[in-house]
């Protein structure tokens, strides 16, 4: 085998795992955005803490990788409503620096707060047995965790969209995400379908903290404000709302950020800033955003 | 001098004399000389607290008056902070011509990315600033042999003139020459926001669509604000170094460009003394804390959250606007 396309199928399939995980973790900021018009720098808060209930339950009381993932779902998604409700809600018509103030001071909150119980130090998870280890494809073996996470991705992007494209909640989001008043008008509780979208974004959030805790060498404290960056760049490369925008902009930003850490170690983590400012200095919308 | 009594005359006289100094502007001053010699102890602190209100009345003019956004001024101050270590390493250690360097280095940074940055808006803008800012941090954190690093680099600064030593011992010379500086910046941002050119930063924030048909060529000006702003953060930088005599990548810290925001917020935006006060109470508040509670768990950046939280909810317009509230209050019940 070439070691030239060794290099290269590695790159695409450590890549595409992380671009998995992107698009998992913002496409409900992106949602939320879209739909809200709201600057919900928080967002990493809540995949954060779906990394530390997934931590906590496999850890801890011995839950199983799945189902812990699954819980720290629901629980973060359940969570998410009160915010919503009681915090969110007072601020969707004011000022954008009002809703980034409000947000931040949640960061700045939820950061000592995880402190406080799990300390500042990554938290490492044991994987199963069915998720250790390589597999061979023939050409190159992979860690079946890239794998699994490409797969899981997958599933994850193609029920997202049947739910958007074809369900009626999905076409009632769509409906409020093109125009709020003229889904209001219609019919469409718009105030409910907020709180739902918003605690499903979060659920999504925290499904990727804690599918992201392999990948990214553990979960910690700080990862509220690294990865958010990434996310907002995600989220404002696509085109805020816009699932499929969300998809290419999370598929291209992973696989370079990937490319650009493996050929150049040294300041390789550069590379998907120059990206990202070159993307929105030609389509300041995102690539696939409305005018 | 038309007579005061009808209401156009009122606003003629608002406008004729609203640039003036009112006698409460020289409170801070006495209080800042005061410190200096009734808490020589605490010079230190306050040495740091008058750099950060330098860092704060900067970022005022972006956020406060021309309504510009920005989660990444530390790139200004970081990159204020390596020009002037690096210059003093290279044998330039002039402290003076360190500020006008790293006026200068933060400026065209400020011209570049502004120009760039500013076609946007809104949230792509916030993006953008936050991810220039993150660039330059992993580009100080890739060049460690230049930067030094997480571990940073000492150097030490010549005299001021070629007479003043700035001490970092007893903070004594550091703290009245980051005061003067501390004025003259001053000066120079209250006379940019009465001029003219201030009143239409004000109008840009209100509305950048209304101010350009009548004329303004908003994105301009804009860029122009950005640089000044980022000059002065630039200095900013190089003075939080120079009284240390170390830099490292913190500088460049994300966290930072989140607490200058804060100490502006808390502080009060647009109103020029929001700054001092914001930046006052934030250092303060931060030290007695980590006196009280210490430093083993994260507890003021716990505190801070809850105060930036309840702030934007319950007193958006900072401590500046519940002091006029109350002062409002106190003169209805006089009447």
């Amino acid at each position: 085998m070439s070691p030239f396309l060794n290099e290269i199928s590695t790159v695409l399939v450590f890549g595409l795992a992380y671009a998995m995980l992107l698009f998992i973790i913002s496409v409900g900021l992106s949602i939320t955005m879209g739909l809200m018009g709201f600057a919900n720098l928080a967002h990493g808060s809540f995949a954060m803490m779906g990394g530390y209930v997934t931590v906590t339950l496999v850890t801890q009381s011995g839950v199983p990788f799945a189902a812990a993932l699954l819980i720290s779902f629901v629980a973060i998604a359940l969570l998410s409503i009160p915010f919503e409700r009681f915090l969110y809600r007072h601020l969707y018509r004011r000022s954008e620096l009002d809703q980034v103030l409000l947000t931040i001071g949640l960061v700045f909150a939820s950061i000592a707060g995880v402190t406080f119980i799990w300390g500042p130090d990554p938290q490492l998870i044991q994987m199963p047995n069915y998720l250790k280890g390589s597999v061979d494809l023939g050409f190159n073996t992979f860690p079946k965790y890239r794998i699994f996470m490409i797969i899981a991705g997958a599933m994850i992007v193609a029920g997202l969209f049947y739910g958007l494209e074809r369900t009626k909640i999905g076409a009632q989001i769509r409906a409020a995400v093109d125009n709020r008043t003229m889904a209001e008008s219609v019919g469409i509780n718009t105030d409910r379908l907020f709180t739902w979208t918003f605690a499903l974004g979060s659920g999504m959030a925290a499904l990727g903290g804690g599918l992201g805790i392999q990948i990214l060498g553990g979960i910690k404290p700080v990862f509220a404000f690294e990865y958010l960056v990434i996310f907002l760049i995600v989220v404002a490369v696509g085109g805020m709302g816009n699932i499929r925008g969300t998809f290419f902009a999370a598929l291209i930003l992973g696989i370079i950020d990937f490319a650009g850490k493996f050929y150049f170690p040294e300041g390789g983590a550069f590379v998907i800033f120059a990206v990202t400012i070159l993307v929105l200095l030609i389509r300041p919308q995102g690539l696939l955003g409305k005018n | 001098m038309v007579p005061n009594h009808s209401s156009a005359a009122k606003a003629v006289n608002y406008l004729q004399t609203r640039h003036r100094f009112h006698w409460g502007e020289a409170i801070p001053w006495i209080l800042a000389i005061l410190v200096f010699y009734f808490l020589p102890g605490y010079r230190l602190l306050a040495t740091q607290i008058l750099v950060m209100i330098i860092f704060a009345l900067s970022l005022d003019l972006i956020v406060g008056y021309a309504g510009i956004i920005s989660l990444g001024h530390t790139a200004f101050f970081g990159t204020g902070a390596y020009i002037t270590a690096l210059l003093a390493t290279n044998n330039i250690p002039d402290p003076i011509i360190g500020l006008i360097a790293a006026a200068f280095g933060a400026a065209i940074l400020g011209f570049l990315s502004g120009w760039v940055l500013l076609r946007t808006t809104g949230l792509t803008l916030l993006v953008l600033t936050m991810a220039v800012t993150i660039m330059l941090a992993e580009l100080a954190n890739d060049f460690d042999e230049i930067t030094g690093g997480f571990d940073g680099i000492n150097f030490t600064n010549s005299d001021i003139f070629g007479l003043i030593e700035l001490d970092q011992l007893w903070y004594s010379s550091s703290y009245i020459y980051v005061l003067i500086v501390l004025f003259l910046s001053f000066l120079f941002i209250r006379t940019i926001i009465y001029a003219p050119f201030g009143r239409m930063l004000i109008g840009i924030r209100e509305n950048p669509r209304r101010m350009s048909a009548i004329g303004t060529p908003v994105h301009q000006r804009q860029v122009i604000v950005y640089v000044v702003s980022a000059a002065i953060a630039g200095i900013a930088g190089a003075l939080w170094v120079q009284v240390q005599g170390n830099v490292t990548t913190e500088v460049y810290a994300f966290e930072l460009s989140g607490d200058v925001l804060i100490m502006l917020i808390l502080g009060g935006t647009g109103r020029l003394y929001g700054a001092f006060l914001g930046a006052t109470v934030f250092k303060i508040l931060e030290n007695v804390t980590e006196q009280v509670l210490g430093t083993d768990q994260p507890y003021w950046q716990f505190a801070i959250g809850l105060v930036l939280i309840l702030t934007v909810l319950f007193a958006r317009r900072g401590l500046f606007g519940i002091f006029e509230d109350l002062g409002n209050k106190w003169k209805e019940r006089g009447q």
